[in-house]
């Protein structure tokens, strides 16, 4: 455990010190590319809750992200073009202040996740996976017919959208609201995993008559962990909308949903940190690779395959070997 | 709207829930009998649909054609199985997921390596093109008929492997059981090859069958795929029988409602709006059918108990 | 004597054909170990999943401490005092042993009513600690509560299994083959401790080990074929003719 402290520790401070060399260096494609680390991670974090916690191997959180986006996108593009959004029972014209765009992206995704997550965890196994699937593919053609919003080309966003008292235009300045939401995120989820409700989630992945048997309610447990990783996921989107100044059904299809997973499993599934150590190493490899091959992914695909069949703990595990079960 | 559109409708929906079969069988099969969860049957039914249009161009056949998408995706699949997916029968989904995904990635990728992104065309040929006249006067196009027809006699035979051959009887008792069969003699390990190519072809002759109607293209069979999900989560897993019937609902709720609800809605709404929260309803109906399923029986139609 | 805290009906329920249990009456009273015996495959686990409310029964009935729990589920009845231990282990083995007793003692605090924390270190509650290690020290396997539960004997596992229901202070037990595993020693351990326990709660105990069994069984129901045929006290299933038959065969009891 203490090992794996120290790495963690050193990833997050290896996210901080790039970028800011980065910025010394005047070099801001650099501070978008950690930026854009930091949000992926974040969407991992969120999936982490449910896949390494809660075991619940979910196909669809794609629609998380995606619904981040796209509450990004519509509140946004309601502000620049000074369309009211509704107005009953008051007048709201949508809004470019970030706190309130993160706040209605985390509430609509987590309304989805419970309403997903109520639905799909009737089922388990490769039942749910193919539900979430199929959820956030179904989020993913309604996205594409509804042209109200761009449709298929999805939306554009001129300006990025305000922070108050930060000029979130100054990459560093971005990247620090992003960098500071994932600490914050990593600290919520380290919390609570030690939680009562962690162990409870925990130990319903591990044994599931187990819980039903000392009275607590898997179903119950698994849909809050599914709400919560769900707003997190949503967040992420939220953000990564906001760095793109774009959301388009790309943010929702089943790829998305396989790369965030790909994060989480890059790193090691169940640890805090692993999909930090993911996303940075997807997007590393999305980066050299793509510079040498456009067929990057073929790489990305053998390595994938690589890892799920001989070395399954991810690269955390590979570099730090088992974790010890949880204090 | 006439009595024939809707007819018509209703064939097209036919032959759309006929394909989806093709693509469920395999699936289904693979996970009754191997308990796994492929999402790499999708580049299988790619696999199919690039070999036919590679070997059409070359040889101006569509039956090569089409014996060429079953050859190639069945040899995919054996050697997908061979070198992969074996290693998996014994991991949690969550492996196989991801294996899957990854398999996808090379398929994906690699065929575009090969082939380039620009989609190929395969053509229906002179015998089949053109429309028909079935009674009671619809005219229809001959093509989707002969697919509707090529489906249904598939899946015909495969209803007749599994329930009167020996190879259907290890395929059911490996579902039942996976010492039984051990105990019984058969060797697993073939068994399973042969059950993953099987599926294989079968989705690569869909592949090949709808690539002659929409494009060829690096990607196509991942829309399918997730369809075939939905099929089988309707009609249970491992219940062939179940993927026919799911297939069938999905085909026809699918197309029958992209054509009529806008029209329904036109009803009490403008033209415009119509056509625009119609199709976006139209697009999400089979998923709110699915959920619908699924409150009733979360174990799908034909399931046993998920 | 006062009301059963368990009674059983009429209980039936059907696999195809087999008839895993046919028309089972039996109940448990305050203050005795009731034990279920029968030979392999005569339906004592599927009886035991009715009651702990894993299976719903075909026909029949079931109550708790008066009450028909026949619709409830396995959480419901948990709730409600019922503490059950498995014969194939159920715990969670990536945790430590103390974990899994927390994991207990939480499960008692939400049956209270209680919530579960979302922030606050669980196992720096010492409130749950400590029923945890109370029940663990009970069972004696204190010693053992940082091991990872995966590395445990099966023995011990056993011990856990009883320490989990126990932090759950349930009203009655239902226990699957405790005994299992433990070995001479052990077993002789765990009877003694069952002795005890039974006025704490009521036991209905599924065991194989015939000298647990009637050292420590008020009484004793005969499971064959999913039918009950007969229940007594420990002498009269010895000399009841039919059990001789229908279960026991030629073997001679000691």
């Amino acid at each position: 455990m203490g090992r794996e402290r120290v790495f963690n520790a050193a990833m997050l401070l290896a996210l901080l010190a790039v970028p800011l060399f980065a910025w010394g260096l005047d070099e801001p494609f650099i501070i978008t590319l950690a930026t854009k680390v930091a949000i992926l991670a974040l969407a991992g974090v969120g999936l982490n809750i449910a896949l390494g916690l809660g075991g619940l191997v979910s196909l669809g959180h794609a629609a998380f992200f995606g619904i981040g986006g796209y509450a990004m996108g519509i509140l946004a593009s309601h502000a620049q073009n000074y369309e009211p959004l509704f107005s009953w029972p008051f007048l709201f014209e949508g809004s470019n202040q970030m706190p309130l765009i993160w706040l209605v992206a985390v509430l609509a995704s987590a309304a989805a996740a419970l309403v997903i997550g109520a639905l799909s965890l009737r089922t388990s196994g490769v039942y749910f996976i193919m539900i979430t699937l199929a959820f956030g593919q179904m989020l993913y053609y309604f996205a594409i017919s509804w042209s109200a919003y761009g449709g298929e080309d999805g939306l554009s966003i001129w300006v990025r959208n305000e922070m108050p008292g930060l000029n979130t235009l100054d990459p560093i300045q971005f990247f620090a609201v992003t960098f500071v939401i994932l600490c914050l995120t990593l600290w919520f989820a380290a919390r609570l995993a030690q939680s009562a409700f962690g162990l409870a989630l925990s130990a319903a992945r591990q044994s599931q008559e187990r819980v039903e048997t000392v009275g607590l309610t898997p179903f119950k447990l698994r849909l809050m962990a599914f709400v919560i990783s769900g707003a997190i996921t949503g967040l992420a989107g939220a953000l990564f909308a906001d760095l793109n100044r774009f959301v388009s059904p790309t943010m929702l299809s089943w790829h998305t949903s396989g790369e965030i997973m790909i994060f989480v499993i890059l790193g090691g599934v169940g640890r805090l940190y692993g999909p930090l150590v993911g996303a940075a190493v997807y997007i590393l490899l999305e980066h050299l690779l793509g510079g040498i091959s456009e067929y990057w992914q073929i790489f990305l695909g053998l390595l994938l395959l690589g890892m799920v069949l001989f070395a399954r703990g991810g690269l955390i595990g590979a570099l730090l070997g088992r974790e010890v079960a949880h204090d | 709207m006439s009595l024939i559109l809707i007819l018509e409708q209703v064939l097209n929906g036919l032959q759309f829930g006929v394909m989806l079969f093709l693509m469920a069988a395999g699936l289904t099969l693979v996970f009754g009998v191997m308990g796994l969860i492929n999402l790499a049957h999708g580049a299988l039914y790619m696999v199919g649909a690039f070999a036919a249009a590679a070997v059409a161009g070359w040889t101006g056949s569509f039956v090569l054609a089409l014996m060429a998408s079953l050859a190639a995706a069945a040899a995919a699949g054996a050697l997908v199985e061979v070198t992969v997916i074996r290693r998996l029968y014994d991991r949690d989904h969550l492996d196989q997921v991801l294996a899957t995904f990854a398999l996808i990635l090379i398929f994906s990728e690699g065929t575009r390596w090969l082939f380039g992104s620009f989609p190929l065309f395969l053509d229906v040929p002179s015998y089949l093109s053109g429309p028909v006249m079935l009674p009671g006067g619809i005219q229809y196009p001959l093509y989707r008929l002969a697919i509707i027809v090529i489906g249904l006699v598939v899946g015909a035979g495969l209803f007749w492997l599994i329930a009167r051959t020996r190879i259907g009887v290890q395929i059911r008792a490996g579902e039942a059981d996976r010492e039984m069969i051990a105990a019984l003699g058969v060797d697993i390990s073939k068994l399973y090859t042969l059950v993953f190519a099987l599926g294989a072809a079968l989705a690569g002759l869909a592949g090949a069958l709808v690539g002659a109607i929409q494009s060829v293209q690096v990607g196509m069979g991942e829309p399918v795929l997730i369809l075939a999900f939905v099929v089988i989560v309707i009609g249970g897993i491992g219940s062939i029988k179940g993927a026919l019937v799911g297939a069938l609902l999905v085909g026809l709720t699918d197309t029958l409602g992209g054509v009529f609800l806008p029209r329904l809605f036109s009803i009490v709404m403008e033209p415009a709006a119509a056509a625009s929260v119609g199709a976006s309803l139209a697009s999400m109906l089979i998923y709110i059918l699915m959920a619908a399923v699924l409150l009733v029986r979360p174990s799908g139609l034909f399931g046993g108990s998920a | 004597m006062t009301d059963p805290v368990l009674q059983v009906h009429n209980l039936c329920k059907s696999f195809g054909a087999l008839k895993a249990s046919n028309d089972v009456s039996l109940d448990l009273r305050p203050g005795e170990i009731h034990a279920l015996i029968g030979p392999n495959g005569a339906g004592k686990s599927t009886l035991i999943k009715q009651i702990s409310g894993g299976l719903t029964p075909d026909a029949g009935r079931i109550e708790v401490l008066g009450r028909d729990v026949t619709a409830l589920d396995t959480v419901a009845r948990a709730r409600m005092g019922l503490g059950r231990t498995f014969q194939i282990s159920s715990l969670a083995m990536e945790f430590s042993v103390l974990q899994n007793a927390v994991l207990g003692a939480l499960g008692a605090r939400r049956a209270r009513g209680g919530r579960l924390g979302l922030f606050r270190n669980v196992m720096k509650d010492t409130a749950l600690l400590d029923t945890a290690h109370e029940s663990l020290a009970r069972v004696g396997l204190e010693t053992a509560a940082q091991a990872r539960t995966a590395d445990l004997s099966h023995g011990q596992r056993r011990q856990l299994e009883v320490a989990v229901a126990l932090t759950l202070k349930p009203r009655l037990f239902l226990m699957d083959e405790p005994m299992a595993g433990l070995g001479a020693s052990g077993s002789k351990e765990l009877t003694g401790f069952l002795d005890d326990l039974r006025r704490e709660a009521p036991i209905l105990l599924v065991e194989h080990d015939m000298d647990a069994v009637f050292a420590l069984a008020d009484r004793i129901s005969v499971l064959v074929y999913g039918t009950v045929i007969a229940t007594g006290t420990a002498d009269e299933i010895r000399t009841n003719p039919e059990v001789r038959r229908a279960y026991l065969g030629e073997e001679e009891l000691t």
